[in-house]
């Protein structure tokens, strides 16, 4: 790769590039993102590799490990361009006929094509699957078209074009009007207008600033940035150089979370590319800014995704939240004026540059522009990562997108923002998703987990695992959190032991308040969320598990109690096999017995049984 | 099986003497080493100019640091929301039956160690479990075992 010495250079290579590229060469694209990796992409890739050059057909036919293609339940996904063939399930068995029919004489392979999972209507192409069907890719629109370790991939799409632009063209002052005038919002949580926080970071009195890019994705649940930082790494770098440029930072840190290891490689060797083009160090296309960045991994503690400790925490301290203000923006990293914004912030500012505060102005609702990206996970047909414009229903994105649920279970509640978020029950069904509409229905947009739910999924149980995992991740910095999720936790596992009583949930609901009014940092502030939101909308399931000591989805353990139907029992000691208490006994052929009283409620008795003669209560 | 350790003269030399590098450090010597041993704590504050206080409390703080030898195999079982929702409690108590170890805990002769997690960035095929470097997805009891069982 060639160094940038000037704007010119950057656009006759770029020329060059896009001409050099044969729009009709065939390419296959296997995914590697977060969903396809776990079900063996590797291994899929390897098959391609070795079959495309058995068949000679190693420069005639490109091959691509690309990121999400974002319908992760269908791994491993391989997309055929330029056709825009979506194979799903693809293992490496698979690939001899891909290769055969589709790469060689231009058939699909029917079987491995998309199919409705309720309708079971078939499409093969990407335009015409349901899923991708409303989605408006701004953030994830090139994870499936780049191989996301090559520069020029990104070059040949217009990568950096927003940095020449910004540079030669703008002033810092006209680049924070434009991301003012966008309206964009903080995509990792809080929402606050992402124009406005530069502002003051601009204009706070110092030479040394800093820019971070938070990558530590805490929610359980989420997994959006993970998807950008491995399938577009360049956009994110591509994003903090403006934003250095315009507040006039000189070093940018990225926080990645430690579960992300993938991550990490790719934004390293991201940075290697940028650094070796002249697109980071001194002097970056000779428009005399200096711009470097680094890479600070996470060590594993959920409350460093929040600001204030996640700069402790590069500073190299333990990750404890301080009050603000003041906020980083006038006093962050080592003291010194810092902007933090989240992975999907800054992947959006290219394209704001781009195409213009306007163009995305006029994508969404009236206070909140744009898209956002979803995991969309549980208990849908359809999980995946979805980009969709706010504003967009979430019976849209649950039925439409999501492609409903199991014929045979009933919708609950979705869950958005993860920990600090809570749950939304059926009637909200119609709301279109933005920060302010979310918030109205007492859970949040945060960084944009949406966790499906149904019927076999306990909302008690829900809240208790929330608060078990906020009681685990608090600091214990401040009374409040900790105390308080101690007591949650506390009473919410006596209900779930069946000795919960009515006046527990007045009580829960009184530390809620104290909580939320008197945390230091979010954490604490927002983690009555889940309990709020499900005594609200699900009075009735705590009630049950309180009244009636009874968990209808069958979730919370001490509330089942399982029995054998000696009528339909066969006798074939399946269920003894497994029991690990050896609470199953009785003689073969005949009808076993269950003691109660050795019982674990584990449930492996019934899911051994092929005969439905556990049954449980 | 890793390859030929680093020592860790040379994981140090890769860093600048600053305690800004004091968390960087200790991820480099529990990877390479998979715990940090009280000499090398030492060795650690020594070469970044950090207090031992600091470093101890560094090192308890954050999840991903261990004080205490790990197996020679890590098994992580993710209890992030989805996997919660979708059984992985039962897939931790199979390991903890399978392995004959506690969650967060390692077996006597340094073979396993059993973890749980929250949430490795596989939500869309809940279940998920980690076995070394590798995913399971969508893993169910009888496919964990499987695994478990390659595992030598
Ligand atoms: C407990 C807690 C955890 C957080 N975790 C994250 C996170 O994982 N990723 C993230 O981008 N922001 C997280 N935030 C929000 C950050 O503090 C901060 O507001 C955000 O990174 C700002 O970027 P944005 O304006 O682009 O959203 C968290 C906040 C709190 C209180
Ligand atoms: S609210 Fe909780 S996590 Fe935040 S500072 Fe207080 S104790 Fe720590
Ligand atoms: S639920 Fe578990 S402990 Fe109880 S009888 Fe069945 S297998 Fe045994
Ligand atoms: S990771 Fe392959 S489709 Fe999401
Ligand atoms: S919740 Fe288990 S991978 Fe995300």
């Amino acid at each position: 790769m060639p160094k940038f010495e000037s704007v010119d250079h950057l656009q006759q290579y770029r020329r060059q590039l896009q001409a050099s590229r044969d729009p009709n060469q065939p390419q296959v694209l296997v995914c590697s993102g977060p969903g396809c990796l776990p079900m063996g992409s590797i291994e899929v890739a390897a098959a391609f590799r070795e079959e495309l050059g058995k068949n000679g057909l190693n420069g005639k036919v490109l091959l691509k490990e690309c990121g999400c293609q974002g319908l992760c339940a269908r791994a491993v996904k391989v997309l055929i361009r330029p056709q825009e063939i979506a194979y799903q399930e693809v293992t490496p068995e698979d690939v001899p006929e891909i290769v055969e029919a589709t790469l060689k004489n231009g058939q699909l392979v029917e079987r491995l094509i998309y199919e409705h999972p309720l309708t079971q209507e078939k499409a093969a192409f990407k335009a015409d699957i349901p899923f991708y069907k409303g989605q408006m890719p701004i953030v994830l629109r090139k994870l499936d078209i780049i191989d996301p370790q090559s520069l020029d991939d990104y070059l040949a799409l217009g990568g950096y074009r927003a940095l020449r632009k910004a540079l030669t063209g703008m002033s810092p002052d006209e680049v924070i009007d434009a991301v003012e005038q966008s309206g964009l919002r903080g995509r990792g949580g809080g929402g606050f207008p992402t124009g406005r926080k530069w502002r003051v970071c601009q204009e706070a009195l110092s030479d040394i600033k800093f820019i971070i890019c938070n990558g530590d994705e805490g929610d359980p649940g989420a997994f959006m940035d993970r998807a950008v930082m491995e399938g577009d790494p360049h956009a994110v770098l591509e994003g903090m150089i403006i934003g250095g440029y315009a507040i006039g930072a000189k070093q940018g840190y990225i926080y990645v979370r430690h579960e992300y290891p993938l991550a990490v490689t790719h934004l390293n060797k991201a940075i290697d590319q940028a650094r070796e083009c002249g697109f980071l160090g001194k002097n970056i296309l000779r428009s005399g800014f200096d711009f470097d960045i680094k890479i600070s991994r996470g060590a594993g503690a959920f409350v460093c995704g929040e600001e204030t400790a996640l700069i402790a925490s590069i500073e190299g301290y333990i990750g404890e939240p301080t009050p603000r203000p003041p906020y980083p923006a006038e006093s962050g990293l080592f003291d010194y004026p810092t902007i933090i914004n989240n992975v999907e912030t800054w992947a959006n500012i290219p394209e704001i540059i781009n195409m213009g505060a306007e163009w995305f102005a006029a994508i969404g609702t009236e206070n909140s522009k744009g898209t956002k990206v979803f995991s969309l996970v549980g208990a849908v047909n359809q999980t995946g990562l979805v980009e969709v414009p706010m504003g967009t229903t979430l019976r849209q994105i649950v039925f439409e997108l999501g492609g409903g649920l199991r014929p045979d279970r009933q919708f609950k509640a979705v869950q958005t923002g993860g920990p600090s978020g809570g749950c939304i029950p059926e009637q909200f069904l119609d709301l279109p998703v933005d920060y302010d509409s979310l918030q109205s229905v007492g859970s949040i947009m945060g960084s944009g987990g949406m966790i499906v739910m149904d019927n076999t999924s306990c909302t008690v149980d829900v809240a208790r695992y929330f608060i078990s995992f906020l009681h685990d991740e608090s600091c214990g910095k401040c009374t409040p959190c900790r105390e308080g999720t101690k007591h949650l936790l506390h009473i919410l596992d006596e209900i779930i032991a069946g000795r919960g009583e009515e006046e527990h949930l007045t009580l829960m609901e009184e530390l809620c308040d104290t909580m939320a009014s008197s945390s230091i940092c979010g954490l604490g502030m927002s983690a009555p969320n889940p309990v709020r939101s499900t005594i609200k909308y699900f009075r009735d399931e705590y009630l049950a598990h309180i009244r009636d000591k009874k968990c209808h989805a069958l979730v919370c353990r001490p509330l089942l109690k399982y029995t054998i139907d000696p009528e339909t029992c066969t006798g074939c000691l399946a269920c003894v096999r497994e029991c690990p208490v050896g609470a199953i006994t009785g003689k073969k052929k005949l009808p076993q017995d269950l003691d109660q009283e050795l019982c674990v409620k584990c449930g492996l008795c019934y899911e051994a049984c092929q005969f439905e003669a556990v049954k449980v209560e | 099986m890793k390859k030929s350790q680093k020592t860790i003269e040379s994981i140090l030399a890769g860093y600048p003497r600053h305690p800004q590098n004091l968390i960087g450090l200790l991820q480099d010597v529990q990877a390479e080493y998979n715990y940090i041993s009280p000499e090398h704590l030492a060795l650690i504050c020594d070469h970044v100019g950090a207090p031992l206080t600091q470093a101890w409390s560094v090192a308890t703080f954050y999840k991903s640091f261990s004080l205490e030898p790990r197996g020679e195999h890590e098994i992580k079982v993710c209890l992030g929301t989805t996997c919660h929702l979708k059984g992985g409690n039962r897939l931790v108590e199979t390991c903890e039956r399978d392995l004959g170890v506690a969650r967060g805990q390692t077996t006597e002769d340094l073979r396993f160690t059993l973890d749980t997690v929250n949430c490795l960035g596989s939500c869309a095929l809940a279940p998920v479990v980690m076995v070394d470097e590798d995913y399971l997805g969508g893993a169910n009891i009888r496919s964990l075992k499987k695994r478990l069982s390659k595992l030598e």
